[in-house]
């Protein structure tokens, strides 16, 4: 197992650059989850650390070594692929002991890996079936052991959930982190679904337009986003940004919103920018008589332990995650508050998070 | 309302027309094919017969005329030779002649076999390197070269036979089993190349990325996982080579004489005594028929896979 470390790396396909001068380090038995939408040149990254395109420029280390422009064959990695690519004309045994028999491991060596791996995934009982008879969850089991028998250097996966159905998905999601502390490999792992980064990674980065925007541990991403992508691509619903055309000054710690005095952060970064929004999740809002930004309900979302009440103000809907002993009619006016000071201004320029008391 | 059955599936009488329909087609195409098996077990005389027989003594005289060269006789003669020592020589007897040698056809129908196969092979074997490269790297001028490629067809072979002819000549390729398996691996390889590279693309490339990052080279990566996988089309492009290679008749006739000579050309010349020997002609062809026969069935299971290939996603 070893630490993965990219260097300015870039990816152009003709006109189109799909990875922009990346940087990322990727620490020795770390979990680490790239996370975008689609076409964000998460799998683009990938794919070049597995060595299935290569660069257009910049390093990237494997351990000590600088693979970059190593054929796939010659890294030591193994990959997990969304659609599983198991060899469809070999039994599962085969599909196994596959990676094993190009490395020249002997009859028993081999046989012994492919068992050892086949206990694991609890997959010892089906190794003389073919492929095609397999269930989703067996196949994805398979991928892993095909994976696992190496003992690579690293393990990468390309949304190997993707294609199982939800209830599966959790449930294989838990096997993963399970396997993961079990044997302690580097991975990488490629989604675009949040639930799923949030709950195996140790360490997210989030990914848009080629560019790694911000990589951090879980709750940091979602609690202290650093760019307004973030904010909004992460969570359920995602942040609500109220705009504000006003500056901030440093050492600003109320905002002037529609007449109503706001508490904020103690901002410590300037901003001239006449676009600046003010960023809040809607955990941390709350409902109120007065004191608040005047609004209507438009919507009341039950989500078995907490409500989402969609309020119509003059800054767009706001959403409010409330406790689900709110009561509220639909057209109900109400106003809305932020219950505590967990709040960020994003530049209106850069659409980076602003430094304050809060995002230090 | 009737609910005892899916709407999806044809009614009784749809499914009644269809096997009609099929049994009258099979059955007309089937017609010169009995008559010619038909012919090959006549004996000279039911052959020419008029009106022809349908029911008939059947007789080997066809097989055995078709292996040997015989001559004619007086009964004198004949009766001076010890008795025969087998059924064949006795057939030939009864005819007042005596076997004097093995014919040309066995020597004409392994040339086939040889150049046949030999073909087939070669077409398929760079028709799927090439449907391989054109499907998954990023070749320049793709598209004009698959056209270039396919342009090969567009006139019939037969309208380059002189300047083939003459090119044969100088190289000393006239009449050699190599010259020919060239000839017909180069008309087939455009056929080939196309067919291989639909049944190529319906083949995710994430298979060889998977035996790439298992160890393997791409090269071994192809053997080892896209060909087993293209198994389908390499079937389905295998019979029409053969069947084009097995078959040709205008190359043969105007580039083989004798060391390279295949079946299509040897057989129509079968010349028995005063004409043709229909049932010799029908036992060669007869023969003739089966490899291509034995080699689609062996295949069939392949190629019945490869029609519906790619119609439904795994």
């Amino acid at each position: 197992m070893s630490q993965i470390k990219i260097a300015n790396l870039q990816k152009s396909f003709g006109d189109f650059t799909a990875v922009k001068n990346s940087n990322l380090t990727i620490n020795d038995k770390e979990f680490f989850v790239l996370l975008g939408p689609s076409g964000c040149g998460k799998t683009t990254t990938l794919r070049m650390i597995a060595g299935l395109e290569l660069p257009t420029s910049g390093e990237i280390y494997l351990g000590e070594e600088e693979v970059g422009m190593l054929r796939a064959s010659e890294r030591d990695i193994a990959f997990v692929f969304q659609l599983f690519a198991l060899y469809p004309h070999m039994n599962v045994k085969n599909n196994l002991s596959f990676p094993l028999k190009m490395q020249g491991y002997n009859r028993s060596e081999i046989k012994t890996r492919v068992e050892e791996a086949a206990k694991l995934l609890r997959i010892d009982h089906i190794l003389n079936s073919s492929i095609s008879s397999l269930s989703g969850g067996d196949r994805q089991r398979v991928a892993l052991g095909r994976a696992l028998v190496r003992r690579p250097k690293a393990f990468l996966m390309d949304e190997p959930l993707g294609t199982l159905d939800a209830e599966f998905r959790e449930l294989m999601c838990l096997e993963l982190k399970k396997l993961h502390i079990d044997i302690g490999a580097t991975t990488v792992y490629v989604t675009h679904d949040q639930l799923e980064a949030m709950s195996l990674a140790d360490r997210i980065a989030v990914m848009d337009g080629g560019e790694i925007l911000q990589a951090d541990e879980p709750a940091v991403i979602y609690n202290k986003p650093a760019t307004k992508f973030v904010a909004s691509f992460i969570g359920s619903p995602g942040m609500n940004f109220i705009n504000i055309d006003q500056g901030i000054s440093n050492e600003q710690s109320t905002l002037n919103i529609e007449g109503t005095d706001f508490n904020i952060p103690k901002q410590y970064e300037i901003s001239k920018s006449k676009k600046n929004s003010f960023g809040i999740r809607p955990e941390n809002l709350s409902l109120t008589n007065e004191g608040g930004l005047k609004g209507s309900v438009f919507g009341v979302e039950y989500l078995g332990s907490r409500k989402i009440i969609t309020v119509k103000t003059n800054f767009g809907e706001i959403k409010v995650k409330t406790n689900i002993s709110t009561s509220v009619k639909i057209n109900e006016n109400v106003q809305v508050k932020p219950s505590n000071n967990n709040i960020i201004i994003f530049d209106g320029e850069t659409d980076r998070s602003l430094k304050s008391e809060f995002m230090n | 309302m009737d609910t005892s059955r899916s709407y999806l599936e044809p009614s009784s009488f749809s499914k009644k027309l269809a096997a009609t329909i099929i049994i009258v087609y099979t059955v007309i195409t089937l017609i010169p094919i009995s008559w010619m098996v038909m012919t090959s077990f006549k004996n000279v005389n039911s052959a020419i017969s008029y009106p022809p027989e349908v029911f008939f003594e059947p007789s080997l005289e066809g097989y055995v005329n078709l292996f040997t060269n015989r001559s004619r006789q007086s009964q004198e003669y004949l009766d001076s030779l010890p008795p025969p020592e087998n059924w064949y020589e006795e057939l030939v007897r009864s005819r007042e002649m005596v076997i004097t040698g093995p014919s040309k056809f066995l020597g004409r129908y392994s040339n086939s076999m040889i150049i046949g196969f030999g073909s087939t092979f070669a077409s398929v074997f760079l028709g799927a390197l090439a449907a391989y490269a054109f499907s998954r790297f990023r070749v320049p001028l793709k598209d004009d070269l698959l056209f270039f490629i396919l342009s090969t067809r567009m006139f019939p072979p037969i309208a380059v036979a002189v300047p083939i002819f003459i090119m044969y000549r100088k190289l000393g390729l006239g009449d050699t089993h190599l010259g020919m398996i060239i000839l017909y691996t180069v008309v087939n390889l455009s056929l080939a190349v196309w067919l291989l590279k639909g049944f190529m693309d319906e083949i995710p490339k994430e298979y060889e990325e998977a035996a790439m990052i298992d160890g393997y080279s791409r090269l071994q990566a192809f053997f080892k996982v896209v060909l087993p996988q293209a198994m389908t089309g390499i079937a389905a492009t295998a019979i029409f080579c053969m069947i084009f290679s097995w078959n040709e008749y205008a190359f043969a006739v105007l580039l083989t004489q004798f060391n390279a000579q295949t079946a299509p050309p040897f057989i129509p010349t079968i010349i028995g005594e005063g004409g043709l020997d229909w049932p010799a002609i029908g036992a060669g062809t007869t023969l003739f028929l089966l490899p291509v026969m034995i080699f689609t069935i062996i295949l069939r299971k392949h190629l019945l896979r490869g029609i519906t290939f790619g119609a439904v996603r795994k």
